[in-house]
């Protein structure tokens, strides 16, 4: 955790160039003068200013010429390249003293020694199981002395996303207020077609874009063994379009377009420069708050959207009692003893406040350590398959014993403790 | 070239699946003039260069400072002292080379004393951290000429956006939650023909169950109707009743157990909306009566005409009803039901719009202008949402500003609340006073800021006076507006650049509704408000 005596702010670069009259001229007012409305417990200096300068980027995508239209920090001769060295680079020689350090990885690749570095995290990430993770990874940072949260572990997390016109911003403190967790029903799950309806009974356009791409393309293979479909490639794109095409003309279903063929199969999220700039905006304040502790940040969740004129709502989303992620406490799980594992799985990935993706379920049986089912290791899912049609009493689990679940939602394994119904 | 074109698709598809081709054309046509490069101005501009307008062009007199350079991403230290409106037009333009980037390095004070028609050619005009009077003259100037104004501020913590639009029309307003246009209520001849050709109960059970909901519905209807002597389900007991017959009629095993049907259970979850009276929307109501629509002259604007013209269907053909929008939601039923189901409501939207046609070419010809002056291609398209028709209406700056005519009723009962963000709008008008009087913001040097408060309170108590406006303001807002020292910190910039490139889109493709007429940001609460001034 980093020193609370260090100061917020590091300087970087060599110092050239990085002062002139005035720069700070528009920010430091609300850094010497307090106010009625300032944080009870802010202190105004007069100290020497200097930025934000010391940021470090993850991001492990490339970018695609689609980006361009909103991600302005690169240009069309960047495509390909990796988002965080591209935009590492542009900050640095647009924003004198600033050095923005880039990791080319996914945020799973890093861990508690990288993000415990961190006075603030702020994420912009394009999913909910991302998001998932970093909470977690926040939350395993939490250091309680005695049952008490020491304040100096918290990491703050501010966590932007949108969709179109619509967007959020929010401020979680991990331990203190509500997390990811905590709002998970904020996130409904994707409603996929049913495979019934694709198979024989398209009645829309997007049905026969899921039948080229979810039954025609295993089948025919069309570009040879083991390829997988890449919404990126065009030539995918089109084949899937064509054979698309095909399938509505049988049904005389109109509006197949390459266009939505596209948005179908990679699932695409409209998204302009407006929107994100907003959101970001609303992101950076809160940092700002919570950097200069000037403020009382935003408690804690904001709404945005400007489909018709300009709405914003905001408010507290609480903490749940029994949240997965935050609350601590291994969660009760009531299943009779003859019920079947395959039932425990099944309410780990179909419950709407776990939404497990492919969890790994352990126990202790007999003093031993025993994978129930784990799906990611073809071997090992072969192997534990059939427990899954055993019952929890056949496979030697107890009342009140613990179950651990490990998953990519979350980057510490969870206890679970399994209560027998008679 | 066919491959700019392919490369604009691919740069622009995320954007392209909101506001379609024809968006982007609007656009890629437009003009847009912004007033001061300041950070405000140009992350303004920044949202509407990356989706690519047709060119921008910077007002900006001033020359570079380095308070300037240290807020503003489109300026750099190498830059101080040089030509503000150059500077940014260069870091500006380097974002999107489909755009094209100019600036004029003048006052807009000194631009409307020579030459005040510069501003007609723009497509909307943004102004932004412009000083009351310039506001006022401007104002005056692009009402006259019909170009919009867009105001933006950005002052301390508060941001601020006004728009300035005689009348903007909105045929694609693309609403959120629309409600279906399915005409249970009454149902047109080849809708019910339709139905006729359906009989539930010599349905095996895979038709049964594949039968779309709208047609269960419907006979379910027709049978309620006749035993209840013409008259549907009204109250919430006699829906729930009729949900019952419908529920009833899902097809029973040998056993007496229900099957699953769920056609049926979508039946049953919508009959609350499907029994919704087709009407035509108040909104649309209030339009028909409007004297735009009813004094058509050959220098009308189509969509009028276009109105006018479904005005006519409405109290003719369409038996006060309007075209039939041609839509159905997806349900479950079987490829053929659900596609005949689905033609049937096409058929007749298009049936209707070709009647809302005629009714044009009527018209056109009453003035003597040419049928193809509208096309078809606009016809369908207004059709198709005239249940969703907006017009913004806005009042000028003179209105607002005028003892006479200023909006006593919002500002008082906003400020019933004296925590309203209303406070804000008048803290902002009380500083346009005290640099009136002072040519100079208050609080801008530390050793001002005590000082400044009391003669802030002065300019507040004298606003208020003027406008006989018997409100309170508390005297923490008027600390907190010599704090702000008329900074413009970046991210309140930068929230209010996304917010107004947005409604600056909206009013170029008139698609999606601007707002009316005032909007505040609060990045302190992160709250904001829309108020009509």
């Amino acid at each position: 955790m980093a020193d609370a005596d260090e100061p917020m702010v590091v300087d970087g670069g060599d110092g050239h160039n990085c002062e002139w009259e005035g720069r700070w001229n528009h920010v430091k007012k609300f850094l010497e003068r307090s106010g009625p409305f300032t944080h009870p417990d802010f202190e105004p200096s007069t100290e020497a200013l200097s930025g934000f300068h010391n940021i470090h980027v993850v991001d492990m995508d490339t970018i695609d010429v689609s980006n361009l239209n909103r991600q302005f920090l690169f240009r069309g001769k960047d495509v390909g390249r990796p988002k965080a060295d591209v935009a590492a680079d542009f900050i640095n020689s647009r924003i004198p003293g600033c050095c923005v350090i880039p990791h080319f990885k996914k945020i799973q690749d890093l861990d508690e020694t990288f993000y415990r570095q961190f006075h603030i995290i702020v994420c912009g990430l394009d999913s909910v199981v991302a998001r998932r993770w970093m909470n977690g990874m926040l939350l395993s940072l939490l250091v309680y002395d005695d049952g008490v949260l020491d304040p100096g572990s918290i990491i703050p997390l501010i966590d932007g996303g949108t969709e179109g016109f619509k967007g959020n911003a929010r401020v979680i403190l991990p331990g203190m207020t509500a997390c990811i967790d905590c709002t998970l029903e904020l996130y409904p799950p994707q409603v996929n077609f049913p495979m019934c309806t694709i198979a024989s009974m398209p009645r829309l356009p997007e049905h026969c874009i899921e039948y080229a791409r979810m039954l025609l393309w295993p089948k025919e293979k069309p570009f040879g063994d083991g390829v997988v479909l890449d919404g990126d490639d065009p030539e995918h794109i089109q084949w899937v379009y064509q054979r698309s095409l095909e399938r509505a003309a049988e049904f005389n279903i109109t509006g197949v377009t390459y266009r939505l063929t596209q948005g179908v199969v990679k699932r695409i999220i409209p998204a302009v420069a407006s929107t994100n700039a907003v959101i970001a905006a609303a992101c950076a304040t809160e940092v700002f708050k919570i950097a200069s502790s000037a403020f009382i940040p935003l408690n804690n969740y904001m709404v945005f959207n400007d489909v018709d004129g300009l709405y914003t709502y905001t408010f507290e989303a609480e903490r749940k009692e029994n949240c997965s992620a935050c609350s601590q406490v291994p969660l009760d799980m009531h299943f009779s003893p003859t019920s079947k594992l395959q039932e425990v799985l099944d309410y780990l990935t179909e419950s709407a406040s776990l939404q497990m993706k492919s969890p790994a379920i352990t126990a202790t049986v007999e003093g031993k350590n025993k994978t129930l089912y784990l799906q990611s290791v073809a071997s090992i899912e072969q192997r534990t398959r059939p427990n899954l049609s055993k019952t929890l009493k056949e496979l030697g689990l107890a009342d009140r014993q613990e179950l651990a679940v490990a998953d990519v939602t979350t980057p510490q394994t969870m206890l679970f403790r399994l209560c027998f119904t008679s | 070239m066919a491959a700019t074109k392919a490369s604009k698709e691919q740069k622009y598809d995320r954007q392209l699946r909101l506001w379609g081709d024809h968006g982007q054309e609007t656009l890629e046509n437009a003009h847009v003039c912004l007033i001061n490069a300041t950070a405000t101005g140009t992350e303004i501009l920044k949202n509407l260069v990356l989706p690519g307008i047709g060119a921008f062009t910077i007002v900006d007199g001033h020359t570079v400072t380095g308070e300037d350079v240290g807020n503003n991403f489109f300026l750099s230290n190498n830059s101080i002292g040089k030509i503000r409106a150059q500077a940014a037009t260069e870091l500006l333009q380097e974002l999107n080379s489909d755009v094209s980037g100019n600036f004029v390095e003048e006052s807009p004070d000194k631009l409307l004393d020579n030459d005040p028609e510069f501003f007609h050619r723009f497509t909307i005009v943004i102004g932004v951290q412009l000083p009351e009077s310039t506001c006022l003259r401007l104002g005056s100037v692009l009402w006259s000429a019909a170009v919009p104004f867009l105001v933006c501020k950005t002052y301390g913590l508060i941001g601020y956006m006004r728009l300035v639009v005689q009348e903007h029309t909105v045929i694609e307003s693309h609403p959120d939650n629309a409600l279906e246009d399915l005409r249970l209520d009454q149902p047109f001849a080849e809708f019910k023909n339709h139905i006729q050709s359906y009989d539930l109960d010599s349905m095996d059970k895979k038709d049964h169950s594949h039968t779309p909901w709208i047609i269960v519905v419907a006979k379910y209807l027709e049978k309620w109707l006749s035993e209840h002597n013409g008259q549907p389900p009204k109250n919430y007991n006699e829906k729930e009743a009729f949900r019952q017959c419908i529920r009833e009629g899902i097809l029973k095993n040998e056993n007496g157990v229900p099957e699953d049907e769920e056609n049926f259970e979508e039946a049953i979850k919508n009959v609350n909306t499907a029994l919704n009276p087709t009407k035509v929307p108040s909104a649309v109501e209030d339009l028909f009566n409007s004297v735009q629509c009813n004094d058509i002259t050959s220098q009308t604007l189509s969509f009028w005409v276009m109105l006018r013209a479904v005005k006519e269907f409405v109290l003719n053909e369409g038996n006060g009803s309007l075209p039939v929008r041609g839509t159905i939601p997806d349900m479950i039923a079987d490829s053929q039901k659900f596609i005949n189901l689905q033609n049937v409501y096409r058929q007749k939207a298009m049936q209707d719009a070709a009647t809302v046609s005629k009714h044009v070419e009527c018209l056109l010809q009453s003035f003597g202008k040419p049928p193809e002056s509208i096309s078809e291609k606009d016809i369908k398209l207004f059709c198709k949402n005239a249940s969703f028709l907006r017009v913004v209406r806005c009042r000028s700056l003179a209105e607002e500003y005028s003892v006479d005519s200023v909006n006593k009723d919002e500002i008082t009962s906003c400020m019933d609340n004296p925590d309203s963000e209303m406070v804000f709008y008048l803290m902002l008008r009380a500083v346009d006073r005290f640099y009136q009087q002072h040519s100079r913001y208050p609080g801008v040097y530390n050793y001002q800021v005590e000082d400044d408060i009391n003669k802030l309170k002065l300019c507040v108590n004298n606003l208020l006076q003027e406008y006989s406006l018997n409100v309170n303001i508390k005297d923490d807002y008027i600390h907190e507006f010599c704090r702000y020292g008329a900074a413009e910190p970046h991210t309140v910039a930068a929230f209010l650049g996304g917010s107004a490139a947005q409604e600056a889109i909206k009013i170029i493709s008139h698609q999606f509704v601007p707002f009316s007429n005032t909007f505040i940001y609060n990045a302190m609460s992160q709250t904001s408000a829309t108020l009509q001034l």
